[in-house]
């Protein structure tokens, strides 16, 4: 499933969340629920945090996997995996374990799906008769 | 014919109207700054709550606000 199709299940699966977005390795938009003027500006915002977030908690317990930001207007949530950064906003108050499990379900969604092996031809009986007498 | 009511009841009134709205708002501060906090959980496991008013959570929850504005623009 590709980014944007994932995104547009999410905010129809979740009403909590009001808009995200998805970030590569790299810092690229790979897919926003923002139109293409808030979407850079929000982008560049939530990679501040992240750093910002990062710096904050010391990184005492390792890496990073995930965050909620909570502020009386809203909170922010992140979360990552190895190649990509999910963040996504919510009003007030919102049910946290709910918000992370849509979000985890959504990045886990970006695994691409790993092309099916190319069958094998099936040995005939001609064939295995050959490989016998040879 | 009503009689006036007492001075001394009206006082009371006005102080207890008062002292409820008064005690409303400080609930409602308290509970916003409650609500202000930075969440983190790391790969192992473990989690952190930074709360409000520590110079690490100072440093991001500004930048969470900013990014709700953005994206409710």
């Amino acid at each position: 499933m590709d980014a944007a199709q994932a995104l547009t299940d999410l905010t129809e699966i979740s009403s909590q969340i009001e808009a995200a977005i998805v970030l590569d390795a790299e810092g690229s938009t790979l897919a926003s629920t923002l139109d293409e003027q808030r979407g850079p500006e929000f982008a560049q915002v939530v990679q501040e945090l992240l750093a910002a977030v990062r710096r904050a908690s010391g990184n005492e317990g390792g890496e990073l996997a995930q965050a909620e930001i909570a502020t009386g207007e809203g909170s922010v949530f992140l979360v990552r995996d190895e190649q990509r950064t999910i963040a996504a906003t919510t009003g007030p108050e919102p049910t946290v374990g709910l918000v992370f499990y849509d979000l985890k379900s959504c990045l886990r969604s970006f695994v691409e799906e790993k092309p099916k092996p190319k069958p094998r031809p099936r040995r005939t009986k001609k064939d295995e008769e050959a490989g016998a007498s040879a | 014919m009503r009689r006036p009511v007492p001075r001394r009841k009206v006082v009371t009134g006005i102080v207890l109207v008062a002292g409820s709205v008064a005690g409303a708002v400080a609930f409602r501060r308290r509970a916003a700054r409650r609500r202000d906090r930075v969440d983190v959980y790391f790969e192992d496991g473990s989690m952190v709550t930074l709360g409000d008013g520590s110079p690490e959570a100072s440093a991001v929850l500004p930048l969470a606000r900013r990014a709700l504005e953005t994206a409710r623009s």
